[in-house]
């Protein structure tokens, strides 16, 4: 306990010896030094309880910082609790915390003794100061005495009615805390937590959430009601409450929507589904699925479900990797196949973060890779170790290179994997063989490179690596032979090659593998198996088990191809086996002999000794440890873990049919203004500017808008009849705001006892409370804004709010940002507060813009931009043209692609990544850009020489060509050191396009203006297979680099683009009827036009 | 959600333990000693331990171990952000985190992890409410406080807890109105035996030091915003103008902080700064050569400084015999670690390093060359290009200085020879 020193002196010497707390020889080593004072000790104690009992703060403060420096140590400090529990009432703040630090961790120890305390905090609880209001409910619900049950009931029922949002939180985080001590109130918290689940401030949202999920998870139904208004607020609940909410609303999409990938998964026969943990489940889903296809209708989305994942998605961004990791688990299992891709590169943002967070976020994407291969594809590269990463990291991450791998990826993972094989960490390296092994065995094209790759391994001068290798080879062996048949007869001198290492390998599972391999194919070697057989039978007492068991099979199946000459071998080691230690050895021995070498009376099944021993067995399946980790929800415990973990909960299906959807409407009254006051808020947060509030319907125009008909007339007709559900606070928003302002106050009042509520009435207002009327008045101020109110009526109002009026632009001040002027202009503000807010007025000139912006962004349906922002592209095409052929290059060949990335040297400019392979028998020097033969208007940015290119050696380079939005060949000369060659990228139309995001109406506006002249459209006949919008989307998507435009209608499918140099508008539109596609294209630039469509014609008529 | 957390130093000692719930025996920590106790180096303990009854989830930062006990389930990536969110606080407050300065400032730090969570959920996590409740000691407040009998713990609710903008503290007030912002670049990449880039990687971060007074709203402009694909902002950045209009508005938290951090992935091209030529050989017997020089490469005519090389040699390594022509190299003979300080490097005259390597007698000669891990830091260049266009200032009168400053570090740069 060297460092102990550090630690104030007195706090830790004084302690006593651990009673039942301490462990760990830190503690053992004091023991005795201790224990000889023990009286001492008693003394020293004494002196804390004098200090203690003192009415100066200062002793007071020092005994409790040593008290309390007992109890972070773990020491035991129990006997000190009725000094401690006296200065409960000390005036003393840092004194009273830290006696509550100490009731905590000992109430449950004393309890009568904590039963004192208990008035002390039921009056802390009617404190005006809300930290202590706050503070004295968590103790209270805190120290676990279930005498105090009853209180802490009240004290929650009360705090949640509390008017700061901050207490009402404490009460939330109390609930499970009375939970876990009377799991029989379980009722009554429910009424609580739907109480809070209604609460409209962020701060309550996340904990209240929490709440639910530890007390009732099942109660989904209680969620309803709320769901619209937490994706709502879900951007400003504060992180951790993020995570929890998103949890939650991942458990509720799957019960509520149904699958969006329902209409992929029966066309898609193949592929095996995505979701669900038991597939047998799933195939009869399926064959069900089937049965009423004809019947089925197109997949819709709800909105709701496409508000949650809408909502959701900026949340990527986050600083907070649990954040990340929950939207990802989300997209992962509620969002249409099409969108999941996205989340990817957050993923692999994080991996730069922490090992730990790398550790978890590698091993979830390990699980989506072993499905979703093309999800990780274009982010390989990231995946790659490097040499200082901890060893779980590695082979996580090898793990994942392994899924990734694919036709076309291949090669470079090979190659990957070869550098790995030599790195000093041999777990590692033996892992890496194992999966060149899977990489084999799922992509037949390489499996005799690696083989033979393997076999080269199996003289490497490391012990596990040699082994491992054999074990590999063992196993692709033998699956090669199931799928010939016969073991290929290059293959044969692999088998002989191991008989001789036979004797020189000692790893026992490399031994098994070898011996079981040479009895299997006994018939390939023939001389040498016998041989073996003897130089084993040798040194049979000296092996393991498991090669003690495969020197029997050896035996067995020897004796059976070969017993002229092994059969007295075999006796042998059957007779050596008989008296061995192990009773599965002895087992196995028994069993063989009556088998192979029957005695007179013969069993029935002896003759049938070579069908059992020499049949064809089943190949191993080499796969994924990760295969059915995704029974498992994402990003919890359990997945981490692989085994459930207590309180998990199975991640439901979804639903054949939706539930009723209507549940989710709330009144249309009270969701207005569970808007605005969510537009007030962000208008505070945004720079505090108020313009009048466009109205919107609750739903974005996205959506159809019969829908949105029904919906009102539902909600009107519901307005009617439901009069009580909500609580009396948001009835009091939605009516009439100016009455309100003035009866919200007594009402309040009324509820609160009245002890420590005077005559200060208006003057005590609580900030929480003016925050909330502040937004009211924000609320009503837009509603004058927007519907001319009587001006009576507003004056009123005026009235009404200037008795708290200084104290509203108090808050304004803090609250808003952009507002400092209120100061000076206090006087303007009050005089002009039917204008929002003050500062508009001084500022809305030069800030308007910002606001336009903001409540564009705020308009739930996120659709009224004119925004129309590039973004990734969704497909990466992997089509390479040639650019250098191999002959004509002497040796240089050099092919071409585009990467679609944004290309760093200049916005204007296509990214082209340009492979370099030097077939040549020398190497080929300096290759560089030449000169340029250019259109006007076209650039090249060259790429960096290279200096070397090996013999064999294959380089890439990225070089960037803006081609001026024409179909011109940009034409350069490739030199290298002794030679020019001349060559040409040509620029296909849909590589000049960068992909942008647009809303729908925002497209249909636009193309509505490239008519005409600039409209470019035709039909063409499509293969019935092609008819569905993953293989269209997929076909656009090779010919073009745009990206798709989420669109209500039926049967159209709209993509937008923009070209990279002039910015000019692409826009495609996809109009099935039947088998015939109408194509559009629309842009003003007529000659990309034109061949767009004739690419995209091109694309839609061919068959795979 | 969390139970309980240990705080466990390298020698095994839980020298501090915290309970949100009721307690459980620090007897738990056994499970976890058990397999550290298999762990090679502190950093290959698994982050989550299954026992019996319990889960624990650690993470192992400034030489501590940090324990956190769960016992349902829970989002693991949640218990270990907070893990990491504890020690940044820490740092925030003392400087630094380690053992010594946890063990000073037991008060202080009890009280913050109490004051964090509530009932196993976090209930203040930003710095600046914390900081309001829970004044951070310095000596002046330290004797002012024995003076005046007032203490470190604060009496009325920060305010930042109700607002919507709960990372600022109101009633900020400089003489000196100052913001800097920092953007740092780290390079991670993989270079092969031939030189060529396997992989290359840009992790950029932007820091800022923000001391205005006031409520001011702050607007960061980038020359080419589209640089940036994928980023993470602070809770402070409106999201939406970013994705509408490419800037970073925001109003800032005071004091120090990251404002984003970016990421450039393996498919934009990634200019490397340095390259290496090396010729290491190992032969039967005697030993083997090493020779390496080190220059510059697209560097866009900055210097390169601070650059250090790290040669892990296999364990067969007895001693290596080297002279550098620029800065000097030590071998640590228990790790057989060679790191080979350079500083600046001088393009006229190219550091170089040779000699040779002595090899146990007996032992194998070494299959693999090691892997060389590189460091550099370049001044006033992003390696990304990225470049700040302007910062304006809202909502306040004042005229505030402004500075950006560029910066480019290896990440995890390695060569593999």
């Amino acid at each position: 306990m060297a460092s102990n020193g550090g630690f104030q002196n007195s706090g830790y010497n004084n302690d006593r010896p651990p009673s039942s707390t301490g462990s760990g020889d830190a503690d053992v080593a004091t023991d005795p030094a201790s224990s000889s004072f023990f009286m001492n000790d008693y003394k020293k104690h004494d002196d804390l309880k004098q200090m203690l009992d003192t009415n100066k703060d200062n002793l007071k403060l020092e005994a409790m910082k040593r008290i309390i420096g007992m109890v972070a140590k773990g020491k035991d400090a129990s006997d000190l609790f009725p000094a401690v529990v006296k200065n409960v009432v000390s005036k003393n703040l840092e004194v009273k915390k830290l006696v509550y630090v100490y009731l905590t961790r000992y109430a449950e120890e004393q309890q009568d003794l904590a039963l004192l305390s208990i008035s002390t905090f039921q009056r802390a609880l009617k404190d005006p100061n809300q930290l202590i209001r706050a503070s004295a409910l968590r103790v209270l619900s805190s120290i676990r005495v279930p005498v105090i049950v009853p209180i802490m009931m009240l004290s929650i029922k009360e705090s949640c009615n509390d008017m700061s949002p901050y207490v009402r939180k404490t009460a939330a985080h109390a609930i499970p805390k009375l939970f876990s001590l009377d799991p029989e109130l379980k009722d009554q918290l429910i009424e609580v937590i739907e109480k809070l689940l209604a609460d409209k401030t962020t701060l309550v949202a996340g904990s209240a959430i929490q709440a639910f999920e530890e007390v009732c998870p099942e109660r989904i139904d209680l969620i309803h009601k709320n769901y619209r208004k937490l994706c709502n607020l879900l951007v400003d609940v504060e992180e951790w409450g993020q995570v929890v909410i998103i949890n939650m609303l991942t458990r509720y999409a799957r019960t509520q929507f149904v699958n969006p990938n329902r209409d992929d998964m029966i066309e898609e026969e193949s592929e095996k589904a995505f979701y669900g943990s038991d597939e047998d489940e799933e195939k009869e889903d399926k064959e069900e699925e089937e049965d009423d296809k004809p019947k089925k209708k197109p997949y819709v989305m709800d909105p709701d479900h496409r508000l949650l994942l809408r909502n959701c998605k900026p949340l990527l961004n986050s600083r907070n990797a649990a954040v990340v990791m929950a939207v990802a688990q989300l997209y992962y299992h509620c969002a249409p196949r099409a969108e999941v891709g996205m989340v990817a590169k957050s993923l692999i943002r994080l991996l730069r973060s922490h090992k730990e967070v790398q550790y978890i976020v590698l091993s979830n994407i390990a699980t989506m890779s072993v499905k979703r291969k093309g999800m990780f594809e274009p982010f390989l590269k990231s995946f790659y170790v490097h040499s200082t990463d901890p060893t779980h990291v590695k082979l996580l991450k090898l793990e994942i290179l392994t899924n990734l791998g694919t036709e076309t990826s291949i090669s470079t993972i090979i190659r990957e994997f070869q550098t790995y094989i030599t790195s000093t960490d041999k777990e590692f390296a033996a892992a890496t063989i194992q999966a060149i092994g899977r990489c084999a065995s799922t992509i037949p094209e390489i499996t005799d490179t690696c083989l033979n790759g393997l076999v080269r391994l199996m003289s490497n001068r490391d012990e596990t690596v040699v082994a491992e290798s054999v074990v590999v080879i063992k196993k692709l062996l033998q699956m090669q032979k199931r799928e010939h048949k016969v073991v290929p007869q290059e293959h044969k001198d692999i088998i002989v090659h191991m008989a001789k290492m036979a004797q020189d390998i000692t790893v026992p599972m490399a031994r098994a593998s070898i011996l079981w391999m040479i009895g299997e194919y006994s018939d390939r070697v023939p001389k040498i198996a016998p041989d073996v057989l003897r130089q084993c039978a040798k040194n049979f007492i000296n092996e393991e088990d498991i090669v003690k068991l495969q020197i029997l099979n050896l035996a067995a199946k020897l004796c059976i191809t070969n017993s002229k000459q092994t059969k007295l071998l075999c006796q042998y080691v059957f007779n050596l086996a008989k008296y061995d230690q192990n009773y599965d050895i002895r087992d196995r021995a028994r069993f063989l002999r009556q088998l192979i070498i029957p005695g007179e009376k013969a069993g029935a099944f002896a003759k049938y000794a070579k069908k059992m021993f020499l049949a064809t067995k089943p190949a191993p399946v080499l796969e994924s440890k990760f295969k059915d980790r995704d029974q498992f929800q994402l990003a919890t415990l359990s997945h981490v873990l692989n085994t459930k973990a207590t309180g998990y909960r199975e991640i439901p299906d979804f639903p054949e049919v939706a539930p009723d959807p209507t549940v989710r409407n709330v009144e249309v009254p009270t969701a207005w203004v569970a808007d605005t006051n969510l537009l007030a808020q962000k208008k505070k947060k945004k720079g505090g500017k108020v313009k009048p509030a466009k109205k919107k319907s609750f739903y974005s125009d996205e959506e159809s808008e019969e829908e949105d008909e029904d919906e009102e007339e539902e909600e009107d007709s519901s307005d009617e009849t439901d009069s009580s559900e909500e609580d009396s606070s948001e009835e009091e928003e939605e009516s009439d705001e100016e009455e309100d302002e003035e009866d919200e106050k007594p009402k309040k009042k009324s509820k609160k006892v009245e002890d420590e509520e005077d005559e200060e009435s208006s003057e005590e207002v609580d900030s929480s409370e003016e925050e909330e009327s502040s937004e009211e008045e924000d609320e009503e101020e837009e509603s004058s804004d927007e519907e001319p109110q009587p001006k009576a009526k507003s004056t009123k109002a005026k009235t009404g709010a200037t008795s708290n009026a200084a104290m509203l632009l108090d808050l304004d001040l803090t609250m808003s940002l952009g507002d400092t002027l209120v100061n000076q202009d206090a006087e303007e503000a009050e005089v002009g507060s039917t204008v929002a807010n003050p500062a508009a007025v001084g500022k809305s000139d030069f800030l308007m813009p910002v606001l336009a912006q903001d409540m564009s962004s705020l308009s739930i349906g996120g659709d009224t931009g004119r925004s129309t922002t590039v973004t990734a592209p969704s497909f990466i095409p992997t089509k390479t043209y040639e650019l250098l052929n191999r002959i004509t290059g002497g040796g240089l060949s050099i092919t071409y692609r585009f990467t679609r990335t944004v290309s760093i040297f200049s916005e204007k400019m296509a990214s082209v990544e340009l492979t370099l392979t030097n077939s040549s028998d020398k190497p080929v020097l300096n290759v560089k850009i030449g000169d340029k033969k250019l259109q006007s208007g076209m650039e090249i940015f060259d790429f960096p020489e290279i200096g070397n290119l090996g013999v064999g050696a294959t380089v890439t380079a990225t070089m960037g060509i803006n081609f001026a939005d024409t179909t011109q060949p940009a034409t350069f000369d490739v030199c290298t050191q002794e030679k020019k060659f001349s060559v040409t990228v040509k620029a296909p139309v849909g590589e000049q396009i960068q992909p942008v995001n647009m809303a729908e109406n925002e497209f249909d506006k636009q193309q509505g203006k490239l008519s005409g002249m600039n409209e470019n459209s035709g039909t063409v006949d499509m293969a019935t297979e092609n008819t569905d919008i993953k293989t269209i989307s997929r076909r656009v998507y090779e010919v073009a680099n745009v990206v798709q435009v989420p669109s209500m209608q039926d049967n159209t499918y709209k993509f937008a683009g923009k070209t990279l140099s002039a910015g000019a508008l692409v826009l495609i539109s996809v109009k099935l009827d039947g088998r015939k596609a109408a194509l559009k294209v629309n842009c003003e630039k007529m000659v990309i036009g034109s061949m767009l469509l004739k690419d995209l014609k091109d694309s839609m008529t061919k068959k795979d | 959600m969390i139970h309980s957390l240990f705080i466990i130093n390298n020698a095994g000692d839980v020298f501090m333990e915290k309970h949100w719930k009721s307690v459980i025996n620090r007897s738990i920590c056994d499970y976890f000693f058990e397999v550290q106790s298999k762990a090679a180096t502190p950093e290959d303990v698994p982050p989550v331990i299954s026992t019996p009854h319990h889960y624990l989830i650690n993470i192992y930062r400034s030489q501590l171990h940090l324990v956190a006990v769960v016992t349902t389930e829970v989002p693991p990536l949640f218990v270990i952000e907070f893990l990491h969110r504890v020690m940044d606080t820490f740092e925030d407050y003392f400087g630094d985190s380690s053992e010594a300065t946890i063990k000073e400032q037991y008060v202080v730090v009890y009280e913050l992890l109490d004051e964090m969570l509530d009932n196993g959920f976090p209930l203040a996590m930003e710095a600046n409410i914390l900081k309001e409740l829970i004044k951070p000691s310095n000596i002046l407040r330290t004797i002012a406080n024995t003076m005046t009998g007032k203490s470190n713990v604060s009496g009325t609710l920060p305010t930042g807890q109700l607002s919507n903008i709960p990372w600022r503290r109101t009633g900020v007030k400089y003489t000196n109105n100052e913001a800097y912002f920092d953007i740092i670049e780290e390079v991670d990449a993989i270079v092969d035996k031939s030189g060529s880039t396997v992989a290359a990687e840009i992790q950029g971060r932007v820091d800022a030091t923000v001391k205005l007074s006031g409520m001011p709203d702050l607007t960061l402009t980038f020359m080419n915003p589209r640089l940036l694909d994928d980023l993470s902002f602070h809770p402070c950045v409106r999201f939406k103008r970013w994705e509408a209009e490419r800037v970073i508005s925001f109003v800032p938290p005071d004091g120090s902080f990251r404002l984003m951090s970016y990421h450039i992935g393996t498919q934009n091209l990634v200019a490397i700064p340095v390259y290496l030529r090396h010729n290491i050989s190992f032969r039967e017997g005697s030993g083997g050569r090493f020779d390496v020089s080190v220059g510059p490469k697209q560097t866009m005519g900055k210097t390169v400084e601070n650059v250090s090389l790290e040669v892990p040699f296999p364990k067969s390594v007895l001693n290596v015999t080297l002279t550098p022509n620029v800065g000097k190299y030590t071998f640590d003979p228990v790790n057989k670690i060679m790191v080979w300080e350079i500083g600046r490097i001088d393009p006229t005259k190219l550091p170089n390093i040779r000699g040779s390597i002595s090899l146990q007698s007996g032992a194998p000669i070494p299959e693999s060359n090691p892997t060389i891990s590189v460091n550099f830091t370049i001044n006033q260049m992003a390696i990304s290009g990225l470049k700040v266009n302007r910062l304006d200032m809202y909502g306040e009168k004042y005229k505030p200085f402004k500075g950006v400053k560029y910066i480019t570090k290896a990440g995890k740069f390695q060569v593999r020879t």
